[in-house]
């Protein structure tokens, strides 16, 4: 009856590698929150599989990884997680330039939950770097929604499990 | 709340189990988690398991790194294996001259030490460690080793390189631990001069290569090219290893303390292998006190 749940964890996987992966110095300002998009990317693809509970799971696995306070990332992405279901049958009608916009508005959102958690627990910073994955998330997203719709539409098409 | 059913673009019917009330739980549940870890130390053995069971995923994403850096070595051309065995043979060669001179200066320190009646200076023991090459988070400066609690390192325990002070680490779990850089706007290093001996405080300032020094009054001695070296105070870091080199002092602005940056003395950007320094010999392995 359910739908097999793997390829939401695989992507959740690759997502924190990327994250995870080590950067040049000069790149490293401009990495996305590839989780925070995979988040969002199930959240409006397959809401009836991948819910609010999910995107806390992955908060508590993104915490543990970056080392931040546990139950910070959890808190963001089950936010934007909450905000993507309560829109999503708007957002998927969306043109792409608009859909990008959203998602942009998004990560910042998430970006201003981190920020207010980390200014609550004393560990306010405000420097410009904080904004950077934001950006780049936003500029990527285009390509990274084209290549997650390639992988989710093969899965689609071969098994019909997933429909 | 009632389900509600909806169908989504492509027809397929799902329910939409109220996502109100299930963000208002995971609000309400990751708070709790946050002031847990937060104000006390509720969760420090969760988050040693959590951390430790995160440590395949790290180095699987290390892999890679590893696997060039083994490529380098292994498939090196001879002759350049030949050339950086004679670099490092020289290397050695000046480098057990200065020890030469450093031993009779050390009996003579602890002749000195001993008519002063004070105690004699242990020497430290190091470890190597290696760092993953794991990015945690670009705003702050934390890294992974691969060394934990099961070779003996320990919360607090300094690491240094070839050159100067690294950090300390901040968790130890079993098979690996999570350090903190002396650059990471968290962290603070007592510091002396090596000129003079004025003691002061190294902040680190977010950036791999600076260092802030922020408790100095205007009338403070230092200059740019002054030597920096931990102060052995506080006790986290044992003294006389080098932190870093003054860059910067500025006295123009209008505030009673000076605006003074040195560079860190490490390599911190290009680090691969660091020394966890056992500062006693009740310290070294098998650490006894993992429960801190």
């Amino acid at each position: 009856m359910s739908a097999p749940r793997w390829p939401v964890w695989l992507l959740v996987l690759l997502a924190l590698a990327a994250e995870l992966l080590s950067l040049p110095v000069a790149l490293q300002p401009l990495r996305p929150s590839w989780t925070t998009m995979v988040v969002i990317y199930w959240c409006l693809m397959w809401p009836g599989r991948f819910g609010v509970f999910s995107a806390f799971t992955v908060g508590l696995i993104v915490d543990v990884a970056h080392g931040s306070l546990l139950g910070q990332h959890a808190f963001s992405l089950s936010l934007v997680a909450y905000v993507v279901l309560k829109l999503h049958l708007q957002m998927r009608v969306f043109p792409l330039w608009q859909l990008t916009l959203s998602v942009f508005a998004l990560l910042t959102l998430e970006a201003f939950a981190v920020l207010w958690i980390d200014g609550a627990s004393g560990r306010a910073d405000f420097s410009p770097g904080r904004w950077g994955p934001v950006l780049a998330g936003a500029l990527l997203w285009p390509v990274a929604m084209a290549a997650m719709d390639r992988f989710r539409e093969r899965l689609e098409r071969r098994d019909s499990s997933f429909n | 709340m009632a389900p509600i059913q909806t169908v989504d673009s492509e027809g397929r019917a799902y329910r939409n189990v109220s996502p109100g009330l299930r963000f208002f739980l995971t609000a309400l549940l990751s708070l709790a988690l946050m002031f847990l870890d937060h104000r006390g130390t509720y969760m420090e053995q969760v988050r040693t398991w959590l951390g430790a069971a995160m440590y395949p995923l790290q180095v699987a994403i290390d892999s890679p790194a590893a696997g060039l850096h083994w490529m380098r070595e292994n498939l090196a051309l001879r002759e350049h294996l030949i050339t950086e065995n004679s670099t490092l043979r020289s290397q050695s060669l000046k480098d057990s001259a200065e020890l030469q001179r450093l031993a009779t200066l050390e009996a003579e320190n602890a002749r000195l030490r001993a008519l002063l009646d004070s105690r004699a200076r242990i020497p430290d023991r190091v470890v190597v460690g290696e760092i993953l090459a794991v990015d945690m988070d670009p705003l702050r400066h934390r890294i992974i080793l691969n060394r934990g609690s099961k070779d003996g390192a320990y919360k607090g325990q300094a690491l240094i390189d070839a050159r100067g002070v690294v950090g300390q680490i901040t968790r130890d779990q079993v098979n690996s631990s999570e350090a903190i850089l002396i650059t990471d706007p968290d962290h603070a290093v007592p510091v002396e001069i090596v000129r003079n001996g004025l003691r002061t405080i190294a902040v680190g300032t977010g950036d791999l290569d600076r260092l802030s020094l922020p408790y100095l009054t205007r009338n403070a001695d230092i200059k740019p090219g002054d030597q920096l070296v931990t102060s052995g105070l506080g006790g986290a870091f044992p003294g006389g290893y080098p932190v870093g080199t003054i860059n910067r002092v500025d006295g123009s602005s209008n505030d009673a303390f000076l605006d003074v940056t040195a560079t860190p003395a490490a390599a911190l950007d290009r680090l691969r292998e660091v020394l966890l320094v056992f500062q006693s010999a009740d310290d070294a392995p098998p650490a006894e006190d993992p429960g801190e």
